[in-house]
């Protein structure tokens, strides 16, 4: 009891000097002893995923050595980011969602309580993209958990003990949960998945202490669902007017349209505002669907207490190539035309790298990170993203080199920032796509043409990338190529050390200002988990991260799909036939420090 | 490949009865249901029996991946229908071939026929949603192609039941004027319906480029091609009770082409 009660004060210190810390202080809190926990997914509200500790360098970084491991036991696609809070370090696998907590006091960090939630094993045939969860959240003492049953769940960090549970959603109509949920202001901020079958996209606060649904935001709808009212300023024309969610739609399609919230949640306590992307437009063909349908594959800030939508933007207006919006936003103050700017970093599926202005949602610049043939520019006056016709997919035609390939030039990877180097580490795919001929398909005694779509390796012949981005100059500081797409998260570190994963299983650490490879570990699956770092209670730093190869760009090994079948996993298996070859499946975490 | 799957069906029979490995959709009427009274429930007894092998059901809901989630989860080798080019599957030789319907009140004027009906942007139409990335049902692209997007009401395949039972409801209740359905799950709704509804062919329009009707065949496991065979000379040989099944399910069909005469490869293995 002790000891949860040091931790507890420690924790709490911490969350709140990290929510009352803006990403301009990031760099200078690297010596704050309270400052060693990772207590939210992406390490901060601001979705930096920078972590201030230094003890591991550049020089020293090639010594690095696996301290502890310990293996989840399922063998699913391990997306989660661990959370460390104090001596302790909270996890969850993909489905059936277990969490753990290891006690980081003791050799070989044991367990110290295990969570496991039962949900429904229906969730499994439901989920588009394999069984993930991106991570836990917490806070005052509380685990948040999503499961793939749509349940979120709050269990004390201490014990483990079940506190309250929620359920949000219905799996039989096709409604996932996979995302990380956030608490801002004793709010739990959790979204839904499921755009593909007809789900209508929300974003749900729940009270942190009871469970208790404080709100509820569509993404598509009359104003009053969606949360839209007189705070609402969106920057562009096209977002001004009454029910845009309903009349950008065709009859009555925004009542099955899709924008799920299943992305990372960034906050900005100066400001007060909450960001989350949107997902696809769903389920319908876009020939069906004529219009922006909003509010999907866009961006909406919102105020915590209420709910009420302050602006928004849409990145890819009727999203035609199932690009989704929901990449993360990372919140960082840029110095932009002589004035700093408080800017949100977000690179897209559909290929830009976005600075958008934080305070009212305009797009200060928008830069191809990856080459793009679907459209051909954004137009920063009107704020309007440009598509290329011929690229648009049309029922029976063949329309090839479509670039990037539905994932998009990256997916939910999530990126980091240095506030030492000013870069952006992005991890992404280099994907192409061929919608070809159709298939015959049959889902629920019903025939269908399915869009045969062929994923391949984009220019250069390799099919991943990690970039360093400086949004300022608007261009890439330097990028390495990687054969398989770079599905993990990315770690900045106070070192001047970045680390990322590969899907063969390398964990790699590169030099943060050139890009240099430092040092690297096989692990025995392939990573596309979140890294992270943290202070020990013998106050060295670690550095963590789950292997457990799987997701969209992984299926062809966790759920066994078949390599001959070049249109299973939404013709991702097409690009990926050879990651058998390379790893296998299994969820462990890999836990590593200097000696 | 070809004899060690035969030998390892022979090989069962002699341990225990043999066994027909089917997986149905508990809740698909009327091609299937938990409690066996789908046609696709009596194809696969008569199916069994011709074989003289007991009827396993393994119940699992139709849905995206479900080869993969049931013949490639070893809980069955068989699914009684399937379209002929579905290529998941080995085929036997289709037993069927249906279209599309337009359903409609039995009191309304005169039904929908041809997506040229000048009606057609006026109506409140539903239409059902696969909800597979970018693709789409025939009809509903159609209905676009035609301009009707605002009247248009889709019926996504996942939710409470079969979309046909759903969109029966509608049209009973006055919330549509009319629904377009794939032939099969059409006919047994509407004969349910006290209120009476009309079931109409519908023609593909002009010139349209995606395939307006499928044939339908048994799906076997890929590497069982001395099983796909057996069915397939079992479909022939009750060839005249398959017909009768289908008409007393209501089934809207079409002319068989050349693919159901022509013999099956034997062995073949893609």
């Amino acid at each position: 009891m002790k000891v949860h009660g040091r931790a507890h004060s420690i924790v709490a210190a911490c969350f709140i000097a990290v929510l009352l810390q803006s990403p301009r202080e990031a760099g200078a809190a690297a010596n704050d002893a309270v400052s060693g926990d990772w207590p939210t997914s992406a390490h901060d509200p601001q979705g930096t995923r920078y972590s201030p500790l230094d003890q591991v360098g550049t020089r020293n970084v090639g010594s690095l050595k696996l301290a502890f491991s310990f293996t989840t036991g399922v063998d699913r696609g391990h997306e989660a980011a661990p959370l460390v809070i104090g001596d302790t370090m909270y996890l969850v696998t993909p489905f059936p969602n277990h969490v753990y907590a290891l006690d980081l006091t003791k050799p070989s960090a044991p367990v110290k309580w295990k969570f496991d939630p039962k949900p429904d094993i229906g969730a499994q045939g439901v989920a588009c993209c394999d069984v993930v969860n991106r991570g836990v959240g917490y806070a005052d003492g509380r685990i948040f958990v999503n499961t793939l049953d749509t349940q979120t769940i709050a269990l004390d960090a201490a014990s483990g003990r079940e506190l309250w549970r929620v359920k949000l959603g219905d799996i039989s109509r096709g409604e996932t949960i996979t995302m990380a949920p956030l608490v801002v202001k004793g709010k739990v901020l959790v979204g839904n998945s499921g755009g593909e079958l007809g789900v209508r996209g929300w974003l749900t606060a729940l009270d942190a202490a009871t469970g208790r649904i404080a709100w509820r935001a569509w993404s598509t709808g009359p104003d009053k669902d969606v949360l839209i009212g007189a705070s609402f300023k969106p920057f562009y024309a096209q977002d001004r007017g009454t029910d845009l969610g309903m009349s950008t739609w065709p009859g009555t399609a925004w009542k099955i349209g899709g924008g799920n919230v299943w992305g990372f949640l960034s906050y900005d306590p100066e400001l007060d505002l909450v960001f989350y992307g949107t997902g696809n437009p769903g389920p319908w063909n876009p020939e069906q669907r004529p219009g922006a349908n909003k509010w999907t594959s866009g961006i909406f800030a919102r105020r915590p207490d209420t709910g009420e939508a302050v602006w928004y933007y849409q990145w890819s207006p009727h999203d035609l190539h199932d690009y989704d919006g929901v990449n993360e936003n990372v919140l960082v103050d840029l110095a932009i035309g002589g004035q700093t700017r408080r800017v949100i970093l977000h690179p897209d599926r559909n290929g830009y790298l976005y600075v958008v202005d934080r305070t009212n949602g305009q797009v200060l610049s928008a830069d191809p990170f990856v080459p793009v043939t679907t459209s051909t520019r954004v137009d920063l006056q009107t704020g309007a993203l440009v598509y290329n016709p011929a690229k648009d997919p049309r029922g029976g035609e063949t329309v090839r080199n479509v670039c990037p390939a539905s994932p998009g030039g990256k997916d939910w990877q999530p990126a980091a920032w240095s506030p030492r180097t000013r870069l952006l580490y992005i991890p992404h795919q280099n994907l192409c796509q061929d919608a070809e001929t159709y298939q015959v398909s049959y889902i629920a005694g019903t025939p269908y043409v399915g869009v045969d779509m062929k994923i391949s390796p984009g220019a250069g012949g390799h099919r991943g990338e990690f970039t360093a981005w400086d949004p300022v100059a608007r261009k890439k500081a330097w990028a390495l190529k990687e054969s398989f797409p770079v599905w993990s998260g990315a770690l900045a570190t106070a070192g001047d050390v970045v680390f990322y994963g590969t899907m063969e299983g390398w964990f790699k650490a590169v030099d943060a200002k050139t890009g240099a490879l430092l040092w690297q570990f096989k692990t025995g699956s392939g990573i596309i988990g979140q890294p992270i770092s943290y202070l020990g209670p013998d106050g060295k730093q670690y550095i963590a991260v789950l292997s457990g190869v799987g997701g969209w760009a992984g299926a062809i090994v966790s759920t066994g799909l078949d390599a001959r079948d070049p249109l299973a996993g939404g013709g991702f298996v097409n690009a990926m036939k050879d990651l058998p070859l390379q790893t296998a499946k299994g969820g462990t975490l890999h836990v590593f420090a200097l000696p | 490949m070809a004899w060690a799957a035969a030998i390892a069906v022979t090989a069962d029979a002699t341990a225990a009865p043999r066994q027909l490995r089917v997986c149905a959709e508990p809740d698909s009427m009327p091609l299937s249901n938990a409690r066996g009274a789908g046609f696709e429930n009596r194809m696969a007894e008569l199916i069994a029996g011709e074989l003289g092998a007991e009827l396993a059901y393994a119940w699992q809901p139709q849905r995206r991946g479900f080869v993969r989630k049931t013949i490639g989860a070893d809980l069955c080798d068989v699914w009684i229908g399937v379209p002929v080019g579905f290529d998941r599957l080995l085929t036997t030789r289709p037993y069927y071939r249906s279209g599309y319907v337009v359903v409609t009140r039995a009191d309304a004027e005169e039904p929908l026929r041809s997506f040229a009906d000048p009606r057609l942007a006026a109506l409140r139409i539903g239409v059902q949603l696969v909800g597979n990335d970018l693709a789409a049902t025939p009809p509903g692209l159609a209905l676009a192609r035609a301009g009707a997007v605002d009247g248009v009401v889709g019926y996504p395949v996942y939710g409470d039941g079969p979309t046909a039972e759903r969109m029966s409801a509608d049209l009973a209740a006055d919330r549509l004027d009319a629904a377009i359905l794939w032939g099969p799950q059409a006919g047994w709704f509407a004969r349910r319906d006290a209120a009476g509804l009309a079931v109409t062919t519908l023609r593909a329009p002009d010139g349209f480029d995606l395939p307006f009707d499928f044939a339908i065949a048994v799906g076997v496991r890929q590497s069982m091609p001395a099983l796909r065979d057996e069915i397939d000379s079992a479909l022939q040989r009750r060839a005249r009770e398959v017909r009768a099944l289908l008409d007393a399910y209501g089934i809207p069909q079409l002319e068989l082409g050349a693919e159901a005469r022509a013999p099956a490869p034997a062995g073949e293995s893609r």
